[in-house]
């Protein structure tokens, strides 16, 4: 696994590597496709919850910093992306302009719910990121009056799609004999996007900014006394994960055309933190892992629980919902037994867990 | 800021100048009106009898707590109100009594860390990985393995913090700090729980950091080490300083002894004398 990725010992099968999977995954949505396209669409949602948690492992598993209301900042880019690309203020501006400031206005949002954070820990910092999670939906729900500006329960409709020049991402166009519908161009953009958060986290992790963030998690007195600013480097944390939720945000929007409040529940922030715990704080493939895994397994149960309780009892005993967090908690509770630190762990986070008692060393 | 005017008078030869500290907890005088001036190069002992304010001075000093009253001068600029982190800034390192490492970080990382303080790139030097950032990273690996070599742990560059023996974890809580380029070493019972050997070869660590330049507070319970290595010592007791000179003059000080051994033993010496 590692030898494949690993282009300094072994470059031959390193890049053979990479050009199989780079390969696999840009053929990927036709072989979808074939299947229904629905698949496709729930990859791209697969894909937006990678972002989110990548996005959220920059603050919980990088900065060590406990956040349950995460899914605001999705919501915040969500409902910019709707507000200036719809019918609803009548504005349609360019997805490439709204995207930058989607992130830059989940990034003053994340700066804003940090300030006020700073000396919080652990438990306190949790209850008070979910108390802003919910804050922020509360408004999107309430702020169709005196003046309507998001529309209310009622959530905003008719979104624009991408669009580049005349390439509308919600037609579908015959290229090369192969038939592009929308979801597939959306997952060829959104795999380009992955491509570059996924350099930019590997990168992050691994630089001056990274290993400062590092250094709190561990012991935020001996940070501080190397001459860390602290709040600074807590407020980057939060400001880089909130515009990665932004930028999901304004990508979700435009894939479904239609958002409300409602598709940003506290639930969907313990998803995304689910996931980064899962997969592994800290370790960018992990969380990818963590990510794909929760995203596909309800979709996966929901097709495929239904046949099987047909075929065994002639018919449906346990509703699929209902399976799907008998199962979710039963991983989770297995998870905690056997991988506490994730499915592939961080190096750091693996030595942490360890030995007992070596978590009480660094507080 | 307050005007220059406020400041205590200090020579250039004096790089830390504490004036009329005063620190409170609750009930407690940590530090009452404590007085001393650190000359440049010099090896500057801090010792006194548990609980006389030895830590809490250094807590003060470097800002994790803000003194009720007094100011301390470091290279000619008050310190008053500044932040940890500014103050390291400022050139004072320091180590902790209870070894505060970057425990599940290898011993590079944490002197890398330490080089925080002195290197710029930012998000987006870490994005972009543009030329300068590239050889600003190296030139931080290569300082902390310069670093480790000084101190005498160069051999253990990859091994986790916490898996080093106790006097290597002592002494690379001492790598850490120098990696800030300090003007001050600020060392908190760096030979705690070492034993003679160990000691020994760090009080040769602590001679050759201060002939390259680095001035060092030292809080020592170690009497035999204090005692060899420094050159002028301040003694408290609670919270209050009872003596300021040569190792060798405080040693005598009746008031020391009395601190230390209890009232009736120094008369005693005194009488034996």
């Amino acid at each position: 696994m590692r030898a494949l990725f690993d282009t300094k010992s072994n470059p031959a099968l390193a890049w053979v590597g990479l050009a199989v999977i780079g390969l696999a995954l840009l053929a990927l949505p036709f072989a979808l496709a074939a299947v229904g396209t629905a698949w496709v669409r729930i990859t791209n949602l697969a894909i937006l919850f990678v972002f989110l948690a990548l996005g959220l492992n920059i603050v919980v598993g990088f900065a060590g910093l406990l956040d349950l209301g995460y899914i605001a900042f999705y919501a915040v880019g969500a409902y910019v992306y709707a507000l200036l690309a719809s019918p609803h203020f009548g504005l349609h501006l360019p997805f490439w302009v709204i995207l930058p400031i989607g992130a830059a206005v989940a990034c003053l949002f994340g700066a804003l719910l940090g300030a006020p954070t700073l000396k919080l820990r652990g438990d306190y910092l949790a209850i008070v990121t979910l108390g802003f999670g919910e804050i922020i939906r509360i408004f999107l729900n309430n702020l169709s009056q005196p003046v309507n500006i998001t529309n209310g329960p009622q959530g905003v409709t008719l979104i624009d799609p991408f669009r580049i020049g005349s390439l509308n991402f919600r037609d579908t166009e015959t290229f090369l004999g192969l038939a592009f519908s929308g979801p597939i161009k959306y997952y060829y953009f959104l795999l380009a996007v992955l491509l570059v958060i996924i350099v930019i986290n590997l990168r992050l992790q691994d630089s001056r900014i990274g290993r400062a963030w590092e250094a709190i998690r561990e012991d935020e007195v001996a940070a501080r006394a190397m001459g860390i600013n602290t709040r600074n480097m807590k407020l980057l944390a939060f400001a880089m994960g909130a515009s990665f939720g932004g930028i999901a945000g304004g990508m979700f929007s435009a894939m479904q055309g239609f958002i409300s409040p409602e598709s940003f529940i506290l639930l969907e922030s313990i998803m995304v933190l689910a996931m980064v715990v899962l997969g592994g704080m800290g370790n960018v493939w992990g969380v990818i892992v963590g990510a794909l895994l929760l995203s596909f397994a309800p979709e996966v149960l929901r097709y495929t629980v239904e046949p099987v309780q047909q075929a065994l009892f002639g018919r449906m005993l346990v509703e699929p919902e209902v399976i799907r967090m008998l199962l979710f908690g039963f991983a989770l509770v297995l998870m905690m037994l056997f991988r506490p630190a994730g499915l592939l762990p961080s190096a750091t986070r693996k030595r942490e867990l360890e030995t007992p008692g070596a978590a009480a060393n660094g507080r | 800021m307050s005007a220059p005017a406020a400041l205590p008078q200090v020579d250039a030869g004096t790089l830390l100048a504490g004036r009329g500290i005063n620190k409170r907890f609750g009930g407690v005088q940590a530090l009452s009106e404590v007085n001393f001036a650190i000359r440049r190069g010099e090896i500057y002992g801090l010792i006194g009898p548990n609980g006389a304010g030895k830590t809490s001075l250094f807590n003060v000093l470097t800002g994790i707590y803000t003194p009720d009253s007094g100011t301390f001068v470091f290279a000619g600029a008050p310190l008053d109100g500044l932040k940890p982190n500014e103050v390291a800034h400022r050139g004072i390192a320091r180590t902790f009594q209870n070894i505060r490492l970057f425990a599940n970080l290898t011993a590079l990382e944490n002197v890398m860390i330490g080089r925080h303080v002195r290197t710029r790139a930012g998000v987006f030097g870490a994005m972009l990985r543009n030329p300068a950032t590239v050889a600003e990273e190296r030139a931080i690996e290569q300082r902390a393995f310069e670093l480790l070599e000084y101190v005498g742990v160069g051999r253990r560059a990859n091994d986790l913090a916490r898996f080093l023996p106790y006097g290597d974890q002592r002494r690379l809580e001492i790598a850490r700090a120098l990696a800030t380029d300090p003007k001050l070493l600020a060392l908190d019972e760096p030979a705690a729980g070492m034993n003679a050997t160990e000691t020994g070869s760090l009080k040769g660590l602590l001679e050759r950091i201060r002939s390259d330049g680095t001035t060092i507070l030292l809080i020592e319970h170690d009497m035999k080490l204090v005692m060899s290595v420094c050159d002028r010592v301040l003694v408290l007791d609670y919270g209050k300083k009872i003596a300021e000179g040569t190792a060798g003059a405080v040693q005598e000080d009746p008031a020391v002894i009395s601190a230390y051994l209890g009232g009736d033993v120094a008369l005693n010496l005194k009488g034996a004398a």
